[in-house]
């Protein structure tokens, strides 16, 4: 039940912060900040309680969720109120919590508009994402999927910049599109697992090996992986992210690079290849030379931009990319490091852009030609700023740099040429980043201007980030340790390639 | 004739009992607020008059009218329709016209008529019943607004759809010819004897198609559809989307089965190619519409496509039962969403401005200003949509489940592709309705009644509650459909 009741506080949170435009300017932003807390705590607690053996225990003891719950919702199609939690969902509803904690921060000062309404919005995308990462029946999945897209395309349309009509239209429809021939992928799956089941279920755990003819299986995971990779965002569906980024308000911003971009990863690991595992690895050459050119395109296109936080919209892309790697390399350590890069990126894409955000509110430009020599007005601002470009560029120590290493290395044991294609995206990060530093930060300023540096708030949501990120790249351990049994699980599931057993028995990680 | 079968036609007695009342009531003594408490009174002791019809059911009550299950909730769909129309018409008729009683009398009446389709089981009862339909909504079309605009689109409306009535005839009248009988399941027996390629067959469904495809609006019989919902008073034009559509697939979806015309493989492919031409030119032409009315006649034409996707997966006799079980559900949700959606632009063409033809522009920032009223929209568009958490979505999930079943691929890349379109255009509107106050100056006035309020509550929580909560409906809707099939 407790994992309802963490997606009920959210939602009902939001429903007070509506409410809490009445009692006065600054109170929606509390309930919100509070609402997140109280679930925080709610879920870190019952986590504590119900499950201490879960992270004593290692894989090959049976108990790889930590608390489930199914209710009946729709027995006319086998459709159940189904949600579980395994380190994985863990690791990102406690990721999704953080940086909702972090969205509601950077937004205290810049929504001066319905912040009521602005709050509720943030606060039901966080359920529905909370929803996505819990669901385990595949209609309640694809429920929270679309639902949590609502919300935030009043975030972009509402609060958003100038060209927010168009970006907030091109996001949903691109989102949507996609998510209907998930549906029908979902539909299909379903019905032919019927016709062996004798019942419909659209439970996670039944539909776990279905066998499908190879060329029907070929288009239903058609259907799931474009869906993720669009959200992902995958190279070549990536088009929305750039405009989606740019127009979104900074709150909005954190929100899908920090979040909403890891529910298309997560649903390729948890859904779209332990589904599908043969046509998944037949399908690896041509996902892994995606994710290879988003990690190079995204980085090229990094590097052409003016505008601030497209810049960081792009070098997503990029980012993104070693997480499709790494799936599609799918052995332990690619794997890995596809999920330490989930966090990771989340942590830091989220700062650049609240750091984006900051710079807006202050000189009312993303033009990184006007800006220059920030790092003298605002000393406190640049040394944050370059924090975030050298973890996005990878620099050992911090997390990104784990993540990628790891991707890089498990992925060198199954395809070589294509590890060294990517790896020259990270000249092309650092690149950018220092790039990004060099026209906004350093030289000399063009314009006579007086802004502030940044606040105790902004200082403690950044000091924040940077702790996370510092621990994450000094002691990853904590992290790999918890979704190890959930990697276990789901390679159990799918045949293995033999170079990849050999490497993994090597231990490089040393376990 | 016995007692037990005027049971079973209680809902139509009460139907023609008060539009009797409320003729005389208009004769001797005009009064606005008795009228159209009558008509309300009316609609809603025919809704309730269906708890104790179905008692008797299922019979026979003559040849003509088979009083089932399947007939009474749709009755009860209708019946609750035109009580809701009726009541959201009440503001919009007092700021307009002189002397709009017999608006209420009309409504009753093509309520009767889509309830006799819903009962028909015979062409004759058929006819009867299309034709009391569309004449009370010419009437209507053109009545209480006495301006240019509803009457050029009641005289469209009339020329149309007598020609597509006359079409229809004849099509009857060959297929008289052809197998001597006009009851459906009579006509059954005869059309198993008759090959499937019989010429006369063939050109008179050709005929029928036409006159169906006409009254459904789809593409290439949907021209009418803009204008004359665009002319038409929204709260007429809303019915006539709801209603008048729904009444004539459910007599459609009747005949189909109990004459067994899904052998007919010619007629069940022209079908399918009707339902991919609605669904992509009716969202395609949607896009291109700024006049809000004009916009959801569009949709409602890819509508009408995506619910015959039903009538082509019926062919197949192993998922017939699913497909109409779809075909019923969605039918609902149709209704309930097309309702809502007209129901706010009657709401905001009934303040005091009088202003017709809502225009995007018009609806910019109602969020802010008329916030309820924003949500029914938006619960009404997301619904069209076929957003999670509405009816519309349950409904087309349905709709996929069936097709899928029988592995209708180009239908279902036909529908994926015309909701995607749609979702541009349905979203236009929220973003239209989300914008500024700055950005907005001359809004209609709204109607702003206790009673609006509620059925505006009412709206939306039927929306949500056929989303979130569809399984007793579901449940209800397989077990009557059993004993139909």
């Amino acid at each position: 039940m407790s994992l309802a009741i963490l997606i009920g506080i959210l939602l009902v949170g939001g429903l007070l912060a509506l409410l809490a435009d009445r009692w006065g300017d600054g109170t929606p932003r509390w309930v919100s900040l509070v609402t997140i807390g109280v679930a925080l705590v709610y879920l870190l607690t019952t986590v504590a309680d119900t499950a201490p053996e879960y992270f004593n225990t290692t894989a090959a003891i049976g108990s790889d969720w930590i608390t489930y719950l199914k209710l009946d919702w729709i027995p006319r199609f086998g459709i159940s109120f189904e949600l579980a939690m395994d380190g994985l969902s863990l690791l990102l509803v406690i990721l999704t919590l953080l940086l909702g904690l972090i969205a509601v921060s950077s937004s205290w000062s810049e929504i001066d508009f319905k912040q009521g309404l602005f709050q509720a919005n943030l606060l039901w995308t966080l359920a529905g994402v909370t929803g996505v990462f819990l669901a385990m029946d595949l209609f309640l999945f694809f429920l929270f999927w679309e639902v949590m897209l609502i919300p935030m395309y009043l975030l972009i349309a509402i609060w958003g910049h100038e060209n927010k009509a168009y970006a907030a239209m091109k996001f949903f429809i691109f989102t949507q599109f996609s998510g209907l021939l998930m549906l029908l992928s979902i539909v299909v799956l379903a019905w032919q697992a019927s016709l062996t089941n004798g019942s419909y279920s659209y439970s996670y755990f039944d539909l776990l090996g279905t066998t499908l003819n190879s060329n029907l299986e070929f288009w239903v995971m058609l259907g799931f992986f474009l869906a993720f990779t669009v959200k992902l965002p995958g190279f070549p569906f990536h088009t929305w992210l750039p405009d989606a980024h740019t127009q979104a308000p900074t709150a909005g911003s954190v929100l899908l690079a920090g979040i909403l971009l890891k529910t298309g990863a997560y649903g390729l690991l948890r859904f779209a290849i332990p589904l599908f595992p043969e046509a998944s690895m037949n399908f690896a050459p041509i996902a892994m030379s995606l994710g290879a050119a988003g990690v190079i395109y995204g980085a090229v296109l990094a590097f052409a931009q003016t505008d601030f936080k497209r810049l960081v919209a792009y070098s997503s892309v990029s980012h993104m990319g070693f997480v499709l790697l790494g799936l599609y390399a799918w052995n332990n350590i690619a794997l890995q490091g596809a999920i330490m890069q989930m966090v990771a990126h989340g942590v830091s894409t989220a700062a650049l852009f609240m750091m984006a955000g900051a710079i807006q509110h202050r000189l009312h430009t993303r033009d990184m030609r006007r800006m220059g020599g920030l790092w003298h007005d605002a000393p406190r601002m640049g040394a944050c700023a370059l924090f975030f470009a050298v973890a996005s560029l990878g620099l050992p120590g911090l997390g990104n740099f784990v993540a990628e290493f790891l991707v890089l290395l498990g992925l060198f044991a199954v395809n070589p040429w294509i590890t060294a294609i990517a790896a020259l995206g990270m000249i092309g990060a650092a690149i950018y980043a220092l790039w990004m530093m060099q026209l906004a930060f350093q030289g000399k300023p063009e314009e006579l201007r007086e802004f502030g540096d940044f606040g105790s708030r902004e200082m403690a949501t950044m000091a924040t980030m940077m702790i996370i990120l510092v621990c994450l790249g000094m002691y990853p351990q904590p992290v790999l340790d918890l979704a190890q049994p959930v990697l276990d699980s789901l390679q159990k599931l799918t045949p293995n390639i033999e170079a990849v057993v050999a490497l993994t028995q090597v231990g490089v990680m040393d376990q | 004739m016995n007692i037990d079968d005027l049971q079973g036609l209680l809902p139509l007695l009460t139907l023609a009992a008060g539009a009797t009342a409320l003729m005389l009531q208009i004769a001797f003594a005009r009064n606005i607020k008795l009228t159209s408490f009558l008509a309300v009174a009316t609609l809603l002791a025919a809704t309730l008059s269906i708890v104790w019809a179905g008692e008797s059911a299922p019979r026979f009550v003559t040849p003509l009218l088979r009083a089932d299950k399947l007939a009474l909730v749709f009755s009860a769909l209708f019946c609750v329709a035109g009580a809701v129309t009726a009541i959201l018409s009440m503001d919009y008729l007092n700021n307009r016209g002189d002397e709009p009683e017999e608006y209420f009398l009309l409504l009753v009446l093509s309520t009767l008529g889509a309830c006799v389709l819903a009962y028909a089981s015979h062409l004759a009862s058929l006819l009867l019943g299309l034709e009391l339909m569309s004449v009370s909504l010419y009437a209507l079309i053109a009545y209480p607004d006495k301006t240019k605009l509803p009457l050029e689109a009641a005289i469209k409306y009339l020329v149309l759809s007598g020609a597509a009535s006359a079409t229809m005839l004849f099509g009857f009248a060959l297929l008289y010819a052809t197998t001597g009988t006009l009851q459906f399941s009579a006509m059954a027996q005869q059309l198993a004897n008759i090959d499937t390629g019989n010429i006369t067959l063939l050109v008179a469904s050709v005929m029928i198609v036409t006159g169906l495809g006409f009254k459904l609006s789809l593409v290439p019989f949907h021209m009418w559809t803009p204008d004359v919902y665009d002319g038409a008073p929204a709260p007429v034009a809303g019915y006539l989307a709801s209603v008048g559509k729904a009444a004539v697939f459910v007599v459609l979806v009747r005949w189909f089965i109990a004459s067994n015309l899904f052998r007919f493989s010619i007629l069940i492919d022209c079908i399918a190619l009707l339902a991919i031409l609605s669904m992509l030119a009716g969202n395609g032409l949607a896009l291109l519409q700024t006049n809000i009315k004009r916009m959801l006649a569009y949709s409602s034409v890819a509508h009408m496509g995506y619910l015959v996707i039903i009538l082509v997966v019926g062919s197949d006799l192993a998922h017939r039962p699913l497909a109409i079980e779809a075909g019923m559900y969605y039918l609902i949700a149709y209704t309930a969403t097309t309702i809502a959606a007209f129901g706010l632009l009657t709401l905001l063409s009934a303040g005091k401005s009088q202003k017709e033809n809502i225009q995007l522009h018009d609806v910019s920032g109602l969020f802010w200003h008329q916030p309820l009223y924003a949500c029914l929209m938006l619960v009404a568009l997301l619904s069209l949509a076929g957003i999670p958490l509405t009816a519309g979505f349950v409904a087309k999930f349905y709709l996929i489940s069936s097709a899928v079943s029988d592995g209708r691929w180009i239908l279902l890349g036909s529908l994926a592709i015309g909701s995607s379109i749609g979702i541009y255009y349905y979203l236009r509107v929220v973003f239209y309705m989300t914008r500024r106050v700055e950005e907005h100056k001359n809004i209609p006035e709204a109607a702003h009644g206790l009673i609006e309020k509620f059925m505006t509550c009412t709206l939306i929580a039927s929306i949500l509650l056929l989303g979130i909560v569809p399984q007793s409906l579901m449940e209800y809707l397989r077990s009557i459909l059993q004993l139909v099939n």
